[in-house]
């Protein structure tokens, strides 16, 4: 006995002496300002690196700092010079005059040829790109996509090696933010087609022409990204590492890595992991994601909800206020009245400031009125359970239940949740298997228009099937003009529209929250592209005391 | 002997052969399918796709490619994981779990035949009630409670030290496995000490030790040569589908401690409906366990010479 347990005690122990040796040598630390790095934890392993077809966040945040568009975003993100120094739109297309000095992380030159080469990939049916739709606006590219057309019939030139000429199949007022998206990145063909159907898969499977080079890629493990020191414009770039040591997708775990200063940014804290860091006294930060939450009703002809007195009654009772404050209670996120956020331009400021939208007036009496008039209408004596679809993440749970005792005790409403996991929510939504739906959108792009074409009748992402001619003729207006007026009080209108006819009901305007290390600088945190960006990041040194 | 491993594996094959098709089907019946996002795609891109996974086929058409790739050893490539096969994940990330699984039954049984002997020396006395207390624990908490019980066990020493004694989270070197093991391997040792406990108690008891006491062989010979080698005997047993448990049931300890496991993956797949990655990984940890039962069942033969496999089934 004795033998046994001292074998198996000296042996336990000695593996406590290995593991300390060992972690003593193996420790990264959140930042280093000496050797100018920092440390990040990520949620899962970017799934698609590949520009031409990569959809996802995750993926979209790594490859905003290894590749760089012809456009790209400053930290204010204002749209500035990318790999092109120049520009010109037009109504009918677009000049993009290169930079000379534009390179490679293998040093060759970043040539129109590469955009020419990425851009016709994207388009090509073998790619099947779910992306491929925000090239549109360029000349045949639906006429490719749809397989009528060669990808040689596109409507992009490279006039020589430093001149990119586009074609429009329609004017695109939007088209100079689009080059600063992921899509729209260059490959170089050569090095795509020696990787043998490869590319992408690895960190070496990739050439890359942005601020930093992936330079490790351990599946599932680890990313480490290096200064690239071909970038043309590497003196703007302070940072010389960004390490990815660990991928989980535990906000508590990253928490306790932030606290263990192991990383220097513990991102998507949710409300246990709030509480937290609040009382620890954590700098917590926000910033709105982009993302916009309402109500979707089934407008099919089956369903009640086509009803408009019912949306109506709907309408007149829901608070966005009490919602947010009192039964989320996230910071960060915001009460909401529209489907266009709150930090989207518009003529010279800021669109909702400059085109307030309108506010439902809470009256329950009026709800009972409207609720008795759908009755009328659909000739029913009571209106039968209605079907709220939602996913299983827990703010729209708890959305779902609020929706559930408003409806109820408002306006006697029978309300069955149809709780799904997220793909299967999708599949039923897509099926139109719901009266109503909780469900979200953010946007591809830095235009109104990501958000106010959801509801045209010929958008495949109008899972409602909201129908209705003057607004699919307002989406049209929007999607030609180039008069910033004209365009904007088109987006009014919309908004205006979707309020009368109660499209949807808008909930809120989602927020994330985190912590920073105090001595990080300049993280750059945003609701379109990838975020979060470290490309214009610097360290503090530490405090002497 | 020969026989009998050939049987067995026969028949081993049949058990993979009905799990592979019974997650085919339960897969194929759940609403949506992998290539379902949040945002819509057109009808072109669709058919591309759908071509390029061959979902463009019916169903039945589809099993048989499975099926005939299956044999192949070829699961094909993840829906989600762009460019990456399937194959390649199993064999990347399985060595991970495999690694974590084994130091966990390490330290699980090594703790549960240490601490079931020492209850049932020590029976009814109070080092029997306060291990029994810690078996009853281990045995009801779920992993995730230990496991975020241990990772802020980690951090509180490290602030308490002052330097890095343990890594929060993260994979590579050993002191990264250390916690993580011990919170995948609790459960198992709770199970295999209460196991060890009542089969001592059983050899205790028997006529061999009578004997061997009144032979005046000394205690601690007794011990050692006739009742832990008698006890360990069921230990063994029930080690075969504790390693597949351990190596298959890591997912939370994985997700906690940022290990880039096969678990994850597992999980992931299903959430995702990614029917490659669902189906390689639920093949592959099929044939782990049934592999591992066999093993176990080889194994009994060398400790107990009473088993002798061939001569009885053959």
């Amino acid at each position: 006995m004795t033998n046994i347990s001292r074998a198996i005690f000296l042996w336990m122990l000695l593996v406590q002496c290995l593991a300390f040796s060992w972690a003593a040598l193996g420790a990264a630390t959140a930042l280093n300002y000496e050797q100018r790095s920092l440390s990040y934890a990520i949620r899962q392993e970017p799934p698609d690196m590949n520009t031409t077809t990569s959809s996802d966040g995750m993926s979209g945040m790594i490859i905003d700092h290894v590749f760089e568009g012809l456009l790209s975003y400053d930290p204010q993100g204002k749209l500035i010079g990318g790999v092109a120094k120049r520009w010109q739109l037009r109504n009918d297309g677009a000049t993009f005059w290169l930079r000379e000095d534009a390179r490679w992380s293998d040093g060759s030159v970043v040539t129109a040829h590469d955009f020419v080469f990425a851009w016709r990939k994207v388009l090509e049916p073998k790619t099947a790109s779910t992306y491929g739709f925000i090239m549109f606006p360029v000349l045949n590219a639906r006429a490719i996509s749809e397989g009528e057309m060669a990808s040689t019939a596109l409507g992009v030139k490279a006039l020589d090696d430093h001149t990119l000429e586009v074609s429009f199949h329609q004017p695109c007022p939007y088209f100079l933010g689009l080059t600063a998206f992921r899509t729209l990145f260059p490959i170089k063909e050569s090095f795509y087609h020696s990787r043998d159907g490869r590319y992408g898969a690895d960190a070496e499977e990739l050439l890359y022409n942005g601020a930093f080079s992936m330079t490790e890629w351990v599946h599932g493990a680890s990313i480490k990204m290096e200064k690239n020191h071909h970038y043309w414009a590497r003196q703007r770039i302070w940072l010389n590492r960004i390490d990815i040591p660990y991928i989980t997708e535990d906000t508590n775990a990253r928490l306790n890595l932030y606290r263990d200063n192991k990383i220097s940014l513990a991102d998507e804290l949710v409300a246990e992991t709030l509480d937290g860091a609040l009382q620890e006294r954590m700098q917590v930060k926000t910033f709105l994601d982009g993302a916009i939450f309402y109500l979707e009703f089934n407008h099919r002809n089956e369903r009640i909800t086509r009803n408009k007195n019912f949306r109506k009654a709907v309408q007149a009772i829901f608070n966005t206020d009490d919602l947010v404050y009192k039964v989320l209670g996230n910071p960060g996120t915001y009460p909401t009245y529209t489907l266009f956020p709150r930090w989207v331009r518009g003529i010279d400021g800021i669109f909702t400031r400059e085109f307030p939208p309108k506010r439902p007036e809470l009256n329950q009496t009026k709800a009972m009125a409207y609720l008795e008039a759908a009755k009328q209408e659909l000739n029913l004596k009571e209106i039968p359970p209605i079907a709220l679809l939602i996913d299983d993440r827990p703010s729209t749970q708890k959305t779902a239940e609020y929706l559930q005792t408003l409806m109820q005790q408002k306006l006697g409403l029978t309300i069955r949740i149809d709780k799904q996991i997220f793909k299967q929510r999708l599949a039923k939504t897509k099926a139109g298997q719901f009266d109503i739906v909780i469900t979200g959108w953010a946007a591809d792009y830095n235009d109104l228009l990501s958000y106010g074409d959801l509801f045209q009748f010929a958008n495949l992402n109008n899972r409602g099937r909201y129908n209705s001619a003057r607004y699919d003729e307002l989406v049209s207006v929007a999607q030609k003009s180039l008069d910033v007026n004209e365009r904007m009080h088109t987006f009014a209108e919309m908004q205006d529209l979707i309020y009368e006819d109660v499209v949807i009901v808008p909930l809120y305007e989602r927020g994330k929250i985190y912590v920073q290390h105090p001595r990080l600088k300049g993280v750059i945190r945003r609701a379109i592209g990838g975020d979060p960006n470290f490309n214009y990041v610097t360290i503090e040194p530490e405090a002497v005391k | 002997m020969i026989n009998y491993i050939l049987k067995r594996l026969a028949s081993g094959l049949v058990t993979i052969w009905f799990i592979a098709t019974a997650t085919f089907v339960a897969m194929h019946m759940v609403p949506g399918d992998p290539l379902s996002a949040d945002k819509a795609m057109n009808a072109e891109v669709r058919k591309n796709l759908e071509i390029r996974y061959g979902l463009d086929k019916p169903v039945l058409h589809q099993y048989g490619i499975f099926l005939r790739n299956m044999a192949q050893g070829d699961f094909g490539i993840s829906y989600t994981q762009k460019n990456r096969r399937v194959n390649d994940i199993i064999r990347e990330h399985f060595p991970i779990s495999a690694v974590l699984g084994v130091m966990a039954l390490l330290i699980a049984t090594a703790g549960g035949i240490v601490w079931g002997a020492l209850t049932a020396i020590y029976r009814d006395r109070w080092p029997d009630v306060v291990i029994m207390f810690f078996v009853v624990v281990a045995v009801s908490v779920p992993s995730f409670v230990f496991a975020m019980i241990g990772q802020l066990g980690i951090l509180k020493l490290n602030e308490w030290t002052g330097v890095s004694l343990l890594p929060v989270a993260g994979w590579g070197t050993l002191s990264h496995m250390l916690v993580p093991a011990l919170v995948l391997g609790l459960s198992t040792m709770a199970y295999l000490t209460r196991l060890m406990r009542s089969s001592m108690l059983e050899v205790t008891s028997a006529d061999y030790i009578r004997t061997a006491r009144a032979k005046g062989v000394p205690p601690l010979r007794i011990f050692y040569k006739h009742q832990l080698r008698n006890a360990i005997l069921p230990v063994i047993t029930v080690l075969g589908p504790s390693i597949a448990a351990i190596t298959t049931g890591g997912f939370v300890v994985e997700l906690v401690f940022a290990i880039p496991g096969l678990g994850r993956y597992f999980v992931q797949a299903v959430q995702q409906l990614d029917y490659t990655v669902i189906m390689g990984t639920t093949v592959f940890y099929g044939a782990f366990l049934v592999l591992m039962v066999l093993l176990v069942d080889i194994l009994y033969g060398f400790i107990d010479p009473r088993i002798r496999l061939g001569k009885v089934g053959a």
